[in-house]
């Protein structure tokens, strides 16, 4: 059975959830192997990643991976590729990692697949392009698949596996060492999930109506542990900050909850939450798109409604 | 300075967009054509960078005939000349024959830094920008929300998802932009005029030097095997709120065990 290579993201040493969902996919088209990009991997890492399935973790401690932007770090897979010969290889489709694929396309003479959301035993994969609006089946034809795959698309599972640590010595040319990283800036999101890996989004629009109202919003996402997304009208409007946009523009989220509060659901903001799993919808005009997309919505004001929904969920939680 | 902006005619924004039956590629006859919403924030900053230090901008796209409006458009917004590969063997082709046609196009004119907007609204990979500066060997500095030029060298703050990093490398380099980054200028109306008068250079794949075998639908290193529309969502349950909206959703949260 082929390897099936899969990129692992960390935060602060910590194995993302993402990474577990690869390797999961991965577990699917054949023998899932980790590869670990840059310093900080430690036993404990290796072992959730053994937990969920990966037979053979490659790790390349290596500083210059991630201190000079992507470049070395699509020169190391494919290294890894030569010498495992995968039969696919997955990254999370992150911004990082749809860069990533595509330099390693190119090195490596593959075709490359982004965002997809799913993919079958023959390596077809499954995208959700147009804003969710079109449903798409590609198969890479040449070179090695190497495929980008949404994040919250697959759920990890428990699947053990030896996990067998293979240190790969890599070597990076100077080449790729062209653009460097001098400073790391960490905005400070007050301890909510990332947006684009939330299982929950609560976002709000125009109906929110000034930056003082994505307070009733903040308090909803705090009550389910949600993180904070906001449509471009609000964002343009200056309202909530930039980075926290859903939508064609914006960032293109998956979660299993989406709350949208005061979105009226033009094209632009369906674009980045149209395959969430289960979506809410709080608006004042009852003939605004977004029902379209509603598992349950309420017509009515998003400052009465919000409020009681949240104290009702503090209060379920006792 | 010379500055190269890579732009890309899209279907509009607001339109919804789909495929054609006949060989699953974007369906460009259905709606308008627009600039790519991000290649306008690469126009912009590109017309910044040289107000501050001097030069010249020369705008590229690669489309069909009509992606011309689009060259125009840059044009009236303040670039200087434009580069129109134009060819009916460029229809289909994928990102990897893209940036092949962009890189060979690119390479040998002297620019000091080539921009992206970060990602096309129709394709929306964001795997373009990379790939070029992968095929010219060029410093990448994707995904800026600020750029500043130094001399010789550049340096950006590039969007992460815990913040933003600030990246620094020698010129040319590889830019792409984020709508961050600034607000695009709408061209004037003595813009308008003077395009009409600023020089576009057509280029065919012969023109232009490439290898055919190389671009277009048949070459795509990966194939649409199907598509269909997305099945219409079941229609979900929609009440109004009587004073109780909040906890009705609650109570929908509850039975879905969410909450």
């Amino acid at each position: 059975m082929a390897e099936i290579l899969t990129v692992v993201e960390s935060a602060n040493g910590a194995v993302k959830k993402v990474s577990l969902e690869l390797l999961a996919l991965a577990g699917k088209l054949g023998e899932p192997a980790a590869v670990w990009l840059g310093p900080g991997y430690s036993d404990e890492a290796g072992a959730v990643l053994a937990e969920h399935g990966a037979a053979k973790i490659y790790v390349a401690d290596n500083a210059d991976l991630v201190d000079y932007v992507v470049a070395p770090k699509a020169e190391a897979l494919a290294q890894i590729m030569q010498t495992a010969n995968p039969g696919a290889v997955l990254i999370a489709s992150s911004a990082e990692g749809k860069e990533i694929a595509a330099r390693l396309a190119v090195k490596t003479g593959s075709g490359v697949i982004t965002d997809a959301v799913d993919v079958a035993a023959d390596l077809t994969a499954t995208q959700s392009v147009f804003g969710g609006s079109t449903i798409v089946q590609s198969k890479v034809t040449t070179g090695t698949p190497i495929i980008t795959v949404r994040v919250n698309s697959i759920a990890p599972e428990a699947a053990p596996a030896a996990g067998t640590r293979v240190d790969v010595a890599v070597d990076v040319s100077e080449a790729a060492k062209s653009a460097k990283v001098t400073d790391r800036t960490v905005a400070a999101k007050g301890g909510r999930p990332e947006l684009a890996e939330a299982a929950i989004v609560v976002s709000g629009g125009r109906g929110v109506n000034g930056a003082d109202g994505f307070g009733v919003i903040e308090a909803l996402a705090d009550s389910l542990g949600a993180a904070v997304g906001a449509s471009r009208a609000a964002t343009d409007a200056g309202w909530y900050p930039h980075q926290y946009q859903v939508g064609q523009t914006g960032k293109t989220v998956s979660p299993q909850l989406y709350i949208a509060n005061g979105i009226s659901g033009a094209i632009q903001h369906r674009a980045g939450m149209q395959t969430s799993k289960t979506v809410i919808v709080v608006n004042k005009d009852p003939e605004a798109p977004i029902f379209e997309l509603a598992d349950f919505g309420v017509v009515g004001d998003l400052f009465s409604v919000v409020p009681q929904l949240t104290d009702e969920i503090n209060k379920r939680k006792g | 300075m010379k500055i190269a902006v890579c732009v890309k005619q899209v279907p509009d924004t607001w339109a919804e967009k789909k495929l054609r039956d006949d060989d699953s590629t974007l369906d460009r006859e259905a709606a308008d054509g627009v600039m790519n919403e991000l290649d306008e924030y690469a126009v912009e900053e590109a017309l910044r960078l040289i107000e501050a230090h001097g030069g010249e901008v020369v705008v590229v796209t690669m489309g069909p005939e009509r992606a011309a409006e689009t060259v125009r458009k840059a044009l009236s917004m303040g670039a200087d000349a434009g580069v129109h590969l134009v060819d009916d063997a460029f229809q289909g082709s994928d990102a990897l024959a893209t940036s092949y046609a962009l890189a060979e196009v690119l390479s040998g004119r002297g620019f000091d830094l080539i921009l992206f907007g970060s990602e096309s609204t129709d394709a929306r990979m964001s795997v373009v920008p990379a790939m070029v500066a992968e095929r010219l060997g060029l410093p990448q500095v994707t995904f800026a929300q600020k750029v500043n030029v130094d001399g010789a060298s550049v340096s950006i703050e590039r969007l992460t998802e815990y913040g933003f990093d600030t990246v620094e490398a020698a010129m040319p380099a590889v830019i792409s932009v984020v709508e961050k980054i600034n607000e695009p200028r709408y061209p004037s109306f003595k813009g308008i005029m003077a395009a009409k008068k600023k020089p576009v250079e057509t280029l065919t794949v012969a023109d232009a030097g490439l290898d055919a075998a190389q671009l277009g639908l048949a070459a795509a290193w990966s194939t649409v095997a199907q598509f269909a529309a997305r099945p219409p969502k079941a229609a979900g349950t929609v009440v109004t709120d009587e004073g109780d909206g909040g906890s009705k959703i609650a109570q929908y949260l509850s039975e879905q065990k969410f909450v």
